[in-house]
């Protein structure tokens, strides 16, 4: 449930299957607080998680990318043989700084690269002129084969 | 030569006792606004704190300060958070207005002062302290309880209340009478929906008039304008400070939160002067002799003030302790009140002054305490915990 709070921010209220009560305010400045209830007094918020803006891009990220790839493995659940894949492009691997279209990773593998998640921010179909930078993660979809191979050409074990 | 360093050294010291009562007030956690008017009220009487050649130039500071009082209030909120507020919280600033303002009113008759006075001081009473509260809930933790949405959107009412209060009490105190209210009112009625139909529609046009990369320019534009909307007002006999109020207002909100930001030091340090002046204006020996009344209409008002806290959180569902918290929270007065009792003071009706700085002084500093302490004293376990 959401409700506005006004001069601060936003409210966040839900229960999690456990029965814990939670609120979240995000403030205008991007800062969240996460509360927890008093059991005797069910209005009181009495735990409190305080994060600065920064820290709660960070934790989103941590919450928001797992996401991205669960949604696809419950879609890999559903096709039996597809599996999703997260692929990160080290600063050594030859594509770092290159088109997407240059991996021919479809053609090659037969495997799709269906994201690209950037630090805070997620590429949903990307296109080959998207350019890679190290640290990207790729979200990859295919077989569990093609998945290998993909992994080896984006970034390939070190030789020697 | 001479003249210039006495200014110099008055306003040093100012300053200096100013720091020092700021930060006292904030070793006791408490607000800085009824520390400036105490010394303002012990410092004027004996002129322990002589400011003769820095008069001028504190006054005017003092003006400047009223001003970006509300302005930066005007900032606070957004058209989205008052649209909210008045779907959800309309009895519930309906019932804070009955409780508080009415009887508010009705005292001051009682009192035998002239109605004008009287309506002033009903202001006094009604308006809470939205920046002494807001931040006191902060602080308190509290900003996640349950009853938090229905305090603040009682403060965002009696806030946006004040848009058509303010127009109408100076223009009844400057001898108006109820044709010449009632323009006020629609004229300011007018802008406001004006200002929050531009705001909704232009917002970031207005937005991007304003901003600029440097902070320097973002004060230096804002100010401008504020200044001259107020001087404006005041021309035409709304009032400097409802002219700024608006303005802040209209400021659409991707922008205001920068502008609150960049402003808040400049508000603080001429506020202090608007706080200081308010009580050096007033004299220890009319405070004194009605301090009897004053404690009891503070006695009443909060249990008012408990009412419209009460009224407002039952709405979110809120139980028990949970709606006492949110009454505690409302029963603070600070900044609006000691606003409205200067307009009144600068019309000619002295007998508000001591008045409302009494009840600002006892209010904000009991608020903030019964505030605090509510909470231990609902609590049915205190006894049987350890802390």
């Amino acid at each position: 449930m959401e409700t506005i709070l006004p001069g601060v921010g936003i409210r966040y209220d839900f229960t999690a299957n456990s029965g814990v009560s939670l609120a979240l305010v995000i403030d205008r400045e991007g800062g969240a607080d996460l509360f927890t209830f008093d059991e005797d007094d069910p209005d009181r918020a009495v735990s409190r998680l305080q994060l600065e803006p920064e820290e709660a891009s960070q934790l989103a990220e941590l919450l928001g990318a797992p996401r991205i790839t669960q949604r696809f493995a419950q879609l890999s659940k559903e096709i039996p043989g597809l599996e999703t894949r997260r692929i990160t492009v080290r600063p050594d691997s030859p594509y770092a700084g290159h088109p997407l279209g240059d991996t021919k990773a479809r053609t090659r593998t037969g495997c799709s690269i269906v994201a690209v998640i950037r630090g805070e921010s997620v590429i949903t179909a990307p296109t080959p002129q998207q350019r890679l930078l190290s640290h990207d993660v790729l979200i990859v979809v295919g077989g569990a084969d093609g998945l290998s191979a993909v992994e080896e050409l984006i970034s390939p074990p070190p030789t020697g | 030569m001479q003249h210039l360093s006495l200014l110099l050294i008055e306003l040093g010291i100012l300053f200096a006792v100013l720091s020092g009562l700021g930060l006292l007030a904030h070793r006791l956690g408490l607000s800085p606004i009824p520390f400036y008017l105490l010394s303002g009220l012990l410092f004027g009487e004996g002129r322990l704190l002589p400011v003769n050649a820095a008069g001028p130039f504190v006054e005017a500071g003092a003006e400047i300060g009223v001003i970006l009082l509300l302005l930066l209030l005007g900032l606070e909120f957004s058209a989205t958070e008052l649209m909210h507020s008045l779907q959800r919280h309309r009895s519930s600033g309906l019932v804070d207005f009955l409780l508080n303002a009415v009887p508010g009113f009705l005292f001051g008759l009682l009192l035998g002062l002239p109605w004008q006075a009287a309506l002033a001081l009903s202001g006094v009473i009604w308006v809470s302290s939205s920046g002494i509260i807001a931040r006191l809930l902060d602080d308190l933790g509290r900003l996640g309880n349950r009853e938090t949405p229905a305090v603040l959107s009682v403060l965002v009412l009696e806030d946006i209340a004040m848009a058509l209060y303010l127009p109408m009490l100076v223009v009844f105190l400057s001898g108006g009478g109820a044709w010449q209210a009632a323009g006020g009112v629609a004229l300011a009625l007018g802008a406001v929906s004006l200002i929050l139909a531009a705001a909704h529609k232009a917002g970031h046009r207005v937005g991007r008039l304003l901003s600029h990369p440097q902070d320097e320019q973002v004060m230096l534009r804002l100010l401008g304008i504020a200044l001259v909307v107020a001087g404006i007002a005041e021309g035409v006999g709304a009032g400097a400070a409802v002219g700024s109020f608006l303005v802040g207002i209209a400021i659409p909100q991707s922008f205001a939160d920068r502008a609150r930001q960049i402003l808040s030091p400049l508000r603080d340090l001429f506020a202090a002067f608007f706080f200081l002046t308010f009580g050096l204006s007033l004299s220890l020996a009319d405070v004194l002799p009605i301090l009897p009344a004053v404690l009891l209409l503070a006695v009443v008002t909060t249990a008012t003030k408990l009412g419209s806290g009460w009224y407002a959180a039952g709405k979110e569902g809120v139980h028990l302790r949970g709606r006492l918290r949110a009454g505690a929270a409302l029963t603070t007065r600070g900044e609006f009140s000691v606003i409205i009792a200067g307009l009144a003071v600068a019309a000619g009706y002295t007998e508000v002054g001591p008045f409302a700085a009494a009840y600002v002084l006892i209010l904000a500093v009991a608020g903030p305490l019964l505030t605090r302490f509510i909470d231990s004293w609902t609590d049915p376990n205190r006894r049987k915990r350890p802390h």
